[in-house]
């Protein structure tokens, strides 16, 4: 059970949530109403997509306090939390990409077709072009094409196409790309990334522990971030670390637990 | 140089690419922009607006009783996420506390369009001022235009007798009944679709299009002078002549006597 420590309690998160707003709009709970672009908690506190209001300001929509109130809250909550809380824990697609990368690994499939070459900074250029084709269309483009908003509004008010959406991400990670969406494209992923940069949680690291199997390596959706392995003992300061644990649970030796930059013992990356 | 030039490839490189998906994906857009065939809930911003400042939350689909309004999604060729409802099965049944507009974060449903003074001078929430569309009708298909007894459109409109009224004419085809013929007015129709839903034709007779779409626009120049509200335009005209031209200096009369025609 320790292998899935945090694997269980991270799916269980993304499907109440789901759940809840599928009760909010079925059954007429208030607990959260709305979705995850915005969203009420007991008709009282808003919360909104940070991200999906800025690109509505560069399309030129006048914000409503309600929506600038609630993107301010989301952003300070992932700003403090720290790492891609939201994707690790919160976001349906995380569930599709990861299912994408379990086939993929467990068939080998690595082996057989090459992932293409997509450097990870693409994502950051993908921020850049949602806000830019947001101010010359006129309308939230990223929104627009959002494999996140078609999986989320399809569960909770019922699919019209967009299924087609959410499929095309899952081929395009087993097929194309290992962790090709998330991993690479996502700039919801990317913004927090950024977001996320100076926040509290971190993966931390003691090289005395670490016998070097590499096995969080081999996990990681981002192993970018564990560079850190194998050299010193610290805390992972990269903000594209997902916070998925994953790392944490396939270590035997116990070198990598959930920490903090601000706690003395990883604070000074030596 | 070769790590300069490796980075001028690169940033190259990534501008192509960029440019690239940025055309495709604009192209998408503008294909979902360009169907303006989409009827809003109670209070929507005028589209252009509502379309860049609707966070596709769902909160209006929500707070509708009636479950009206649905989110539209890929496939059903309409600006994807937004909210829309479809008359001649859900229409929106104009509750008098419109809970899909408070309900909205982002305020693409506006309070302000649905609301006037009320006799104590507080602004209060008034349906009747939507303007969701306008109901049209076909009178080669409604019945009662070819003098067959129906009124179904008229009874189930929630501003009857000012939305929809009934003329009440000669049958001229058969010269000896009466035509009693359903005409909608569009300062009060709110394009709630209670009519289309309503309508027994097979297909819809009356039906609820966008605003822009069913209506014209007169010139400017042109004013009612029986209307008291069009004659308010002119008002403040005299009958001062500023524009001056060879014909001009001469009477009307003058001119009708002396020119050759
Ligand atoms: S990268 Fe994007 S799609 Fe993936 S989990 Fe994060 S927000 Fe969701
Ligand atoms: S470092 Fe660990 S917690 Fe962070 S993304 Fe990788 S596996 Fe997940
Ligand atoms: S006015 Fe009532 S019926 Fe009409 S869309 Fe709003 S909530 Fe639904
Ligand atoms: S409540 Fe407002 S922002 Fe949300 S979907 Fe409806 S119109 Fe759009
Ligand atoms: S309900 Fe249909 S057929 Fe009957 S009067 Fe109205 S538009 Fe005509």
């Amino acid at each position: 059970m320790r292998k899935y420590k945090y694997q269980i309690p991270r799916r269980l998160l993304q499907i109440s949530i789901l759940f809840i707003f599928f009760g909010g709009n079925a059954y007429g709970w208030n607990v959260l109403r709305g979705n995850l672009s915005s969203a009420k908690v007991l008709d009282a506190i808003p919360l909104s997509d940070p991200f999906a209001v800025l690109q509505s300001y560069s399309a030129g929509a006048s914000i409503a306090t309600d929506a600038l109130v609630g993107a301010l809250i989301i952003l300070l909550f992932y700003a403090v939390l720290g790492g891609r809380v939201f994707c690790g824990w919160v976001c349906p697609v995380n569930m599709v990409t990861d299912l994408a990368c379990k086939i993929r690994t467990s068939f080998n499939l690595d082996t057989i077709w090459k992932s293409w070459d997509i450097q990870r900074g693409v994502r950051f250029w993908v921020i850049g072009l949602s806000v830019v084709l947001s101010a010359i269309l006129g309308v939230a483009a990223f929104e627009w094409i959002s494999p996140i908003g078609a999986l989320h509004r399809g569960i909770i008010y019922g699919f019209g196409f967009g299924w087609a959406f959410v499929l095309i991400v899952f081929l395009f990670d087993l097929f194309a790309v290992k962790n090709g969406f998330c991993g690479h494209l996502c700039p919801l992923g990317g913004f927090y990334s950024i977001v996320g940069r100076f926040g509290f949680l971190r993966i931390g690291y003691d090289k005395a522990k670490c016998t070097s199997c590499m096995k969080c390596i081999e996990i990681c959706p981002e192993e970018q971030v564990l560079s850190i392995v194998n050299q010193h003992s610290g805390a992972v300061l990269s903000g594209e670390c997902i916070n998925c644990g994953r790392c944490i649970e396939v270590c035997d030796d116990n070198a990598v637990k959930f920490s903090s930059i601000y706690l003395n013992k990883y604070s000074n990356n030596k | 140089m070769p790590e300069r030039r490796d980075f001028l490839v690169n940033a190259i490189k990534g501008l192509g690419l960029a440019a690239t998906g940025g055309l495709a994906w604009s192209g998408f857009i503008e294909e979902g922009k360009s169907a303006p065939l989409i009827l809003r809930p109670p209070g929507a911003l005028p589209e252009k607006e509502f379309i860049a400042s609707c966070i596709k939350c769902g909160m209006c689909v929500e707070a509708c009783p009636y479950d009206a309004l649905a989110l539209a999604e890929p496939g059903d060729d309409k600006p994807i996420g937004t909210p829309f409802f479809t008359p001649r099965t859900n229409p929106c049944y104009m509750c008098k506390d419109i809970p899909c507009v408070p309900a909205c974060p982002t305020g693409s449903l506006d309070e302000s369009l649905v609301s006037d003074k009320d006799e104590n001078g507080e602004l209060k929430l008034n349906i009747n001022l939507a303007k969701m569309g306008l109901a049209v009708i076909d009178r080669e298909t409604c019945i009662a235009y070819s003098g067959i007894q129906c009124d179904a459109c008229y009874r189930s409109c929630p501003r009857i007798d000012e939305a929809i009224t009934i003329d009440y004419t000669r049958n001229k085809r058969t010269g000896k009944h009466a035509l009693r013929a359903p005409v909608v007015h569009s300062e009060a129709c709110t394009g709630c679709g209670l009519c289309e839903k309503a309508c027994v034709t097979q297909k819809s007779s009356i039906f609820v299009l966008p605003r822009e779409i069913a209506m014209g626009k007169s010139s400017e120049r042109y004013i009612k002078g029986w209307d008291e509200r069009d004659g308010e335009r002119i008002k403040d005209v005299t009958e001062e002549v500023t524009t001056q031209t060879p014909r001009s200096g001469k009477s009307a009369i003058d001119y009708l006597n002396n020119e050759d025609f």
